[in-house]
């Protein structure tokens, strides 16, 4: 158990060069290797998303995924887009229309969203209801979600 | 009556007309409906949950836990996991001699007192119950550790449920109660009883079950405990909703002062009352830091969380209404049975959920005469604790399912059944039969006006059109009321032996003019920092971004009772209006000195005092802050000096009242049942911050959608669960709801500082009865019913099948 390999990953634009057990999911090494907690866990079993980060441009749930298998890849965590005192669009969407409650879900929705607004700039109703249904949320019921990704998409956020 | 904002595109509003606060709102920042200063760091990953710290050093704890629901143990063997590389430890009963179990008690002679063990004590009670805690450096070392302890069980036949536990010869969860009942009370048995039900015109009764949910929050239990050597502290930092209740249990529990355990909540991931009763693992980290005295971490995964942690509600009731010819309701008469699980949960008790239906169930409707039984039966099961409503849900359900029925027989139908039998604006400060005061609402207006948005007068048309091309529609309702933020002579009436209701406030200026808010409720997602801001702003005349809160840390704040049963805005917020107050007068004196005025003369408002409407006089706040600390020798003794105010407020309750509605159809092929329409019309007084306010509403609203469609934790014969992820747990997502209609009517209430009520679990309240009724007018049509939630799809087409088979030709007629 104790072997452990040399990986190259780029993590928000850094790349960083890495000693990991083979068996460490990507959302530990992102979260304790890194530091980069932002990145949640709510199920470890691939239904909450909570932990969902994009793999090269592509949403990934970080706890089904092994550290290791992200060689060579580039990931995207909730730290890279944007800053409490520079929000990106569609964090300040979520913040306009209530969005978030407490907030643990809310990386994961957010990296959801990125990927699938830079695919779908212009989503109809339905297809943002049928991706913000990927992850599941606890506290808002999705209203706020629903809205803040409806609002992202007008202004432009995925363009 | 008015509709007010709603959500975050409404023009800002001004407090609503008709209140009588104590402190006038100068700034007007009450009812604005502020962007949230929690947002900003939640949204870029800034946040601070416990499971994000992972100090060096840190021992990982995983635990054994009983796979089977009832055994004694009688050996575990952990050579083979103290062999493994990194383990550190392996933790059993026999190491925490000195670690007192918890002990909710009610001191009440129908309650049973019973003990839960922080490691099982040679016998376990329920699948999932900690028996040996494996301390290692990582996680993972532990988790494979943890597989390589061999526990010997003697495994004993489970009582796996309330029938199993009331049978004959059925075996005892705990000894003291041979008859496995914990609590059995009969609060009310009013004279006359038997009488109405004898004369009465027409007597409904129905039967309501609920099935075993769980509040599920996003971030399960977590924990980093530690041993602080400089202060003789234990340092626990956890994921609750209750940080000093957590400190007194842990201090109890390892025969310590309470300054010597300092309990740190950060940020959390929801709670809806999983996390107001303290864990047994919260108070097994501490012991085990002290112990060994290191830092120790343990995070629950979702598969404990599912299994092991508190849940609640699996509920049981017969209840019969008398009414009369005209359909006043003259009498009730209710049974109710609570499987309460394997242990009572700490403080609140097992009885929580019992004593509350039997209080609660009267509800929004006038009643003179009523009888209730209510038991709390214990099973091999995992423990229950509040959630969300605790058994609000429930009893309402029970009462609008009454309300349809009794439409239904008297031929009022849903609507005027209801009317006649909610209490009238006039009869406000209304005495309820169990002897609660309800302030001031709108219990007839929130009906009226969701019926009216439903359109139920053109409903029947509507209903039949949809009949002829095949579809059941159903329209439900549920009108409730929410006695929230009970105080501590509410508390005290149920007996507990800690007793909880008042909150505390410091209201701090430093030098520079800014204000630091530190109170012992506990915001896990209810945005306390933006709307406490509101509150102290008003009163202060500054702006709200000046204001800061401090909560979660018992060195920091004063002692209080945390966030749970609708009482933040009502308890906290209130103690902060008053020491803000209390603050604002320090203020003026200290103006009314430089500027040689009365001060009573002077007001505060928009960062500045003056005397009123004389702006030669203003001086900035920040000036008299500065003055206060660093030139307090120009102030007369008295005054100056620090800039602090202290105040409790201790509530007498208040009660929020709603109608819910609902629109559904249901399939009669697959039996699932879509939501069309969801319509709220609720009552919570002066909302602070209202797009807040809709939010708690909507998430309740999910939450009860999920009890009334989705959610179940069964569990077999042999009390093994057999749901253990959220593949199994369906979690509404939002695929699965409407948008949500949220309306707002707005009584203030003179019982808070504010006039706001509180109103964090009406959501979850109303929304299982309003989707049950709909569901069951929608079946009405093919002569079918269910009576249990969640309403599954086996269960409709069930329903369905059978009343075919009662009356073949007349629902498949309809059916068709």
């Amino acid at each position: 158990m104790t072997d452990v390999h040399s990986i190259r990953i780029t993590v928000n634009g850094t790349e960083h060069e890495l000693a990991v057990e083979p068996r460490r999911t990507l959302a530990d090494m992102l979260r304790h290797d890194l530091a980069l907690t932002g990145t949640h866990v709510g199920c470890e079993h691939g239904i909450c998303g909570a932990c969902t980060v994009l793999v090269d441009g592509l949403p990934a749930r970080s706890c089904l995924m092994f550290g290791v298998q992200a060689d060579g890849r580039s990931v995207e965590t909730v730290e890279a887009l944007g800053t409490p005192d520079a929000l990106g669009p569609l964090q300040q969407a979520f913040t306009d229309h209530h969005g978030l409650q407490c907030g643990f879900c809310t990386p994961g929705f957010l990296m959801l969203v990125t990927a699938f607004l830079r695919e779908t700039p212009s989503p109809s109703d339905d297809e943002i209801r049928e991706v913000v249904a990927s992850n599941l949320c606890r506290c808002t019921g999705y209203q706020g979600i629903l809205r803040a990704v409806r609002a992202a998409a007008d202004a432009g956020a995925g363009s | 009556m008015r509709d007010a904002p709603s959500g975050p595109a409404a023009a800002p509003a001004k407090a609503h007309a008709g209140a009588t606060p104590e402190v006038p709102a100068a700034g007007g920042w009450i009812g604005r409906s502020l962007r949230r200063v929690e947002d900003r760091y939640l949204l870029t990953g800034r946040g601070s949950f416990v499971g994000d710290h992972q100090a060096p050093g840190t021992l990982h704890l995983v635990l054994v836990r009983s796979y089977v629901a009832s055994a004694t143990i009688n050996a575990i063997d952990a050579s083979a996991a103290l062999r493994q590389p990194g383990v550190a430890a392996v933790i059993t009963a026999a190491d925490l001699a000195g670690v007192a179990p918890l002990r909710g008690v009610l001191a009440r002679p129908e309650f049973v007192a019973t003990d839960m063990p922080v490691l099982a004590v040679g016998r376990v009670r329920h699948v999932g119950e900690p028996i040996a805690a494996v301390l290692a450096d990582s996680a993972y070392t532990a988790e494979d550790a943890a597989e390589l302890v061999e526990v010997s069980y003697g495994e004993l036949p489970a009582v796996a449920g309330v029938a199993d536990a009331l049978a004959e010869g059925a075996g005892a969860v705990h000894e003291a109660a041979p008859d496995n009942v914990l609590v059995d009370v009969i609060p009310v048995s009013s004279p006359g009883l038997d009488d109405i039900f004898t004369s009465a015109a027409h007597v409904v009764e129905v039967g309501i079950s609920t099935a075993r949910i769980t509040a599920a929050p996003l971030e399960g239990r977590a924990c980093v405990a530690a041993f602080d050597e400089r202060t003789g502290q234990v340092v626990l930092q956890t994921s609750t909703q209750v940080p000093h209740t957590v400190r007194t249990a842990v201090a109890l529990s390892l025969g310590m002062d309470e300054h010597q355990v300092r309990v740190i909540s950060p940020d959390v991931g929801g709670g809806f009352g999983q996390k107001c009763v303290v864990a047994r693992e919260e108070v097994l980290a501490a012991a085990v830091a002290r112990l060994l005295r290191r830092t120790v971490t343990w995070v629950e995964d979702r598969r404990e969380g599912l299994t092991s942690g508190f849940q609640a509600r699996e509920q049981f009731y017969q209840v019969r209404g008398a009414f009369d010819a005209t359909g006043h309701l003259l009498g009730l008469d209710a049974d109710i049975r609570c499987d309460v699980g394997a242990y009572s949960c700490y403080p609140v008790t097992c009885g929580v959920e019992v004593l509350m239906a039997a209080n609660e169930l009267p509800g929004p409707y006038r009643l003179r005469i009523y009888r209730a039984r209510s038991r709390g039966i214990a099973t091999n099961k995992t423990p229950i604790a509040p959630y969300r409503g605790v058994s609000r849900p429930q009893t309402v359900l029970a009462m609008e399912r009454l309300m349809d029925e009794a439409g239904r027989v008297t031929g009022l139908g849903a609507v005027e059944v209801r009317d006649r039998n909610l209490v009238d604006a006039q009869e406000f400060p209304y005495r309820n039969v169990m002897g609660a005061s309800y302030d001031a609402g709108t219990y007839r207006e929130s009906l009226a006006r969701c019926a009216e948005l439903l359109g139920h007068g053109s409903w029947p048309g509507v209903q039949a059109r949809a009949l002829a091309e095949g579809r059941l529609l159903g329209l439900g309702l549920a009108c409730f009321v929410e006695p929230t933020a009970y105080g501590t002579a509410s508390f005290g009436m149920r007996k507990m032996t800690i007793v909880p209701g008042y909150e505390r406030a410091t209201v701090r200026m430093d030098p520079s003019g800014s204000v630091i808010v530190m109170v012992g409720t506990h915001s896990h997602g209810q945005g306390h920092a933006t709307s406490y801001a509101q509150i102290a702003a008003d009163a202060l005349g500054i702006d709200p971004g000046r204001v800061r809160l401090r909560q979660g840390d018992t060195e920091l704040v004063p002692h209080g009772w945390g966030t749970f049963a609708s009482r933040s805005i009502v308890a906290g917020g209130g103690a902060i209006a008053r020491a803000s107050a209390d603050l604002a007068g320090q203020l003026r004196a200290i103006a009314a000195h430089l500027i040689e005025a009365a001060p009573g003369d002077v007001e505060l408002a928009d960062g500045r005092a003056q005397v009123r409407g004389d702006p030669a006089t203003s001086v900035p706040i920040d000036e008299l802050a500065r003055t206060a600390h660093h030139a307090a020798h120009l102030l007369p003794d008295g005054l100056g000096r620090g800039l602090e105010a202290t105040a409790a407020f201790d509530p007498e309750g208040t009660f929020s009242n709603a109608t819910h509605g609902a629109i559904v159809e249901v399939s009669p092929d697959t039996g699932g049942v879509r939501l069309v329409r969801y319509v709220v019309v609720e009552d919570c007084g002066v909302m602070i911050n209202p797009m807040i306010v809709d939010g708690q509403v909507a998430g309740g609203v999910a939450q009860g959608i999920g009890a009334a469609l989705f959610e179940e934790l069964p569990f077999d014969e042999s009390g093994q669960p057999v749901c253990g992820s959220f593949v199994d747990y369906l979690l509404p997502t939002a695929a699965d709801l409407p948008e949500f209609e949220i309306h707002h009517l707005c009584t203030p209430t003179t019982r808070t500082p504010t006039g706001a009520k509180g109103m964090g679990e009406g959501g979850t309240i109303g929304a299982p009865a309003a989707v049950l009724n709909a569901v069951n007018d929608a079946l009405a049509q093919v002569g079918a019913s269910v009576g249990r939630i969640p309403v599954r799809p086996t269960d409709v087409v069930a329903a369905i099948a059978a009343a075919v088979s009662r009356d073949p030709v007349d629902s498949r007629r309809k059916a068709q």
